[in-house]
Formats: structure tokens, sequence, C-alpha cells
């Protein structure tokens, strides 16, 4: 094994299709509700974790992103988690607004819970055991050179010796799901901005 | 089993999105934050505000919580007795 990061694995959830390292390994009809794709999905995973029902729509859709990056992965216990995404947590902050609007209302503590973005970090880690650095960004656009100095960062110093990164990104328009595996096994594409970008930018269409 | 125990079960279900249990997948007196069905923290405060929003009982001491939550059993006898 050398010591230089590859991107060992990708997978994409985009138009109800799940892309796992340039395959479209699962896929239900377009026109399906998301809970419903992802709910297929988890069932297609053939896993049991109840907590899985419990999760907002950004978390299933981490979840079910990772649980195919790793089927055939042994995970590094000092794996990083790094996501970025354009619309945080919207969705959820939506729907639990919505449902305080009544001044008799009940808040639910459930929905609360995921009124943040980085609340799918851990449900990720506490899923994969993972005790590891974890950050959230929210940006505009997928920014791969800004990624990649984080990454790049945290690999050098040490800090983590493998990492799952990308884009996990939900609204009222979607879902744009792309994650990427980091490690030092040599398969893969070199870790540079230009191949994570290229990546990403894979099956924007239905494959 | 009663009515009440039956509906319990129905609105845990519901309320905590355990879409993966059947309500014949709970025994009356099996442990709700044990390892038969694994509620956590957060459920607890979604159980809190099930009883004070579909039968009218606040609980306001934590360590009573503990001892109304344990089990479906427990939370039945304790609505019967306040409501």
């Amino acid at each position: 094994m050398s010591n230089i990061h590859n991107i060992s694995a990708t997978v994409i959830l985009r138009n109800h299709q799940v892309i796992l390292n340039e395959k479209v390994v699962f896929e239900t009809a377009e026109d399906l509700e998301l809970s419903l794709f992802l709910k297929a999905c988890y069932q297609d995973l053939e896993i049991d974790y109840g907590k899985f029902y419990k999760m907002d729509l950004l978390s299933k859709l981490g979840f079910i992103a990772t649980e195919y990056l790793l089927k055939d992965q042994k995970l590094n216990p000092e794996t990083a988690l790094i996501l970025q995404n354009s619309a945080g947590s919207l969705e959820t902050d939506t729907n639990y607004q919505a449902s305080i609007s009544d001044k008799n209302a009940f808040p639910s503590p459930s929905v609360f819970v995921y009124t943040l973005p980085n609340i799918v970090l851990g449900e990720l880690s506490i899923r994969h055991q993972l005790q590891t650095e974890n950050a959230f960004f929210i940006s505009e656009k997928f920014e791969a050179p800004f990624l990649i100095v984080y990454l790049q960062n945290l690999l050098s110093t040490q800090k983590a010796e493998a990492a799952i990164c990308g884009w996990l990104d939900l609204d009222k328009d979607g879902y744009n799901v792309f994650l990427s595996l980091i490690t030092k096994e040599e398969k893969g594409k070199a870790l540079t901005a230009e191949n994570l970008k290229n990546y990403y930018e894979q099956f924007k269409t239905r494959a | 089993m009663s009515n009440l125990r039956q509906e319990l079960k129905k609105q845990i279900i519901e309320q905590l999105n355990l879409e993966d249990l059947e309500i014949t997948d709970i025994n009356d007196n099996d442990e709700l934050f044990g390892d038969e069905i694994g509620l956590d923290s957060i459920d607890a405060l979604e159980l809190i505000v099930l009883l004070e929003k579909e039968y009218g009982i606040k609980i306001t001491d934590p360590k009573e919580g503990k001892e109304v939550f344990y089990s479906v059993e427990t939370m039945a006898s304790y609505i019967e007795k306040h409501s």
C-alpha cells in the first residue's frame, strides 16, 4: 500500500438510481416519492437497522449512499467524514417550522433533532462506529478544490487515515448525492480536485 | 390485550416511526429502552409529548419518567391512575 491517497470508490444517487463505481446497481421508477425510493434502497441492501426509519430525508440519503459505498469495503476506523451541500437542512427545517406553526401544536423532538445538516455525520459515525474528524460545509456548488485542501490537511497531519467525502444535497426541487471513499488502496484514481470533480460530474442524467 | 395497551403500541409505532415493528412485536412487559424494543433518548422525549398530547398527562420528574416508560404495561398503568 502506498502513501498516496486515491479515490478508491464512488457512489452517486441521482434520478432514483444508485451508481456505484460508475455502474448502476439499483434503480426505481423516477416518479416514486423520495422516501419510498430510499426505503426500496434500504430493502435492496438487506440490512437491519431500525433507526433508519427515524431519520430525516437528508440523513437517509447519506445513510443509504454510505451503505452502498462501503458494501464490499473494509472501513478503516480512522476514516474522516467531510460533506458539503448548498441547502443545509432546509427541508427538515421547513417541515419542523410547519409542524409548530399552529399555536396548539406539540413540537416533535424527533423532527427537531434533524434541523442541522451535520446530524447526518453523527448518524454515520454511530452506524460505522467512527470517532473521527467530521465536517459539513455549506457551499453554493460542489467545490472540489476546497474539499481537497481540507482533506489533504487532515490526511497529511495524520488526523485521519482515510475519508468519506462528497456532496449531499436535498431541497424542494430534489436531491443530489455524490460520495467518494478516499483511501491508500491502489485503486481508482489519484486524489486530486480534477479527478474528484470529474467523478461528481458523471451521471447527471439518468443512465 | 386491553384496548389502552393496544392503542399505546399503535401510537408508539406511529409517533416514533418504528416502521419495522408490528403491534404484535411488542409485548406488554417488554423493556422499551432495552434490547427488545431499543428506544433512545429522543424517543423518550417523544413519549413525554405523546402522554401530554393524547392523554393530557405531564411528566415533570425525570426519575418518574424512567419508571413510567419502562414498558407498555407501566405506561398504561400510569395513564389509568392519572386520567
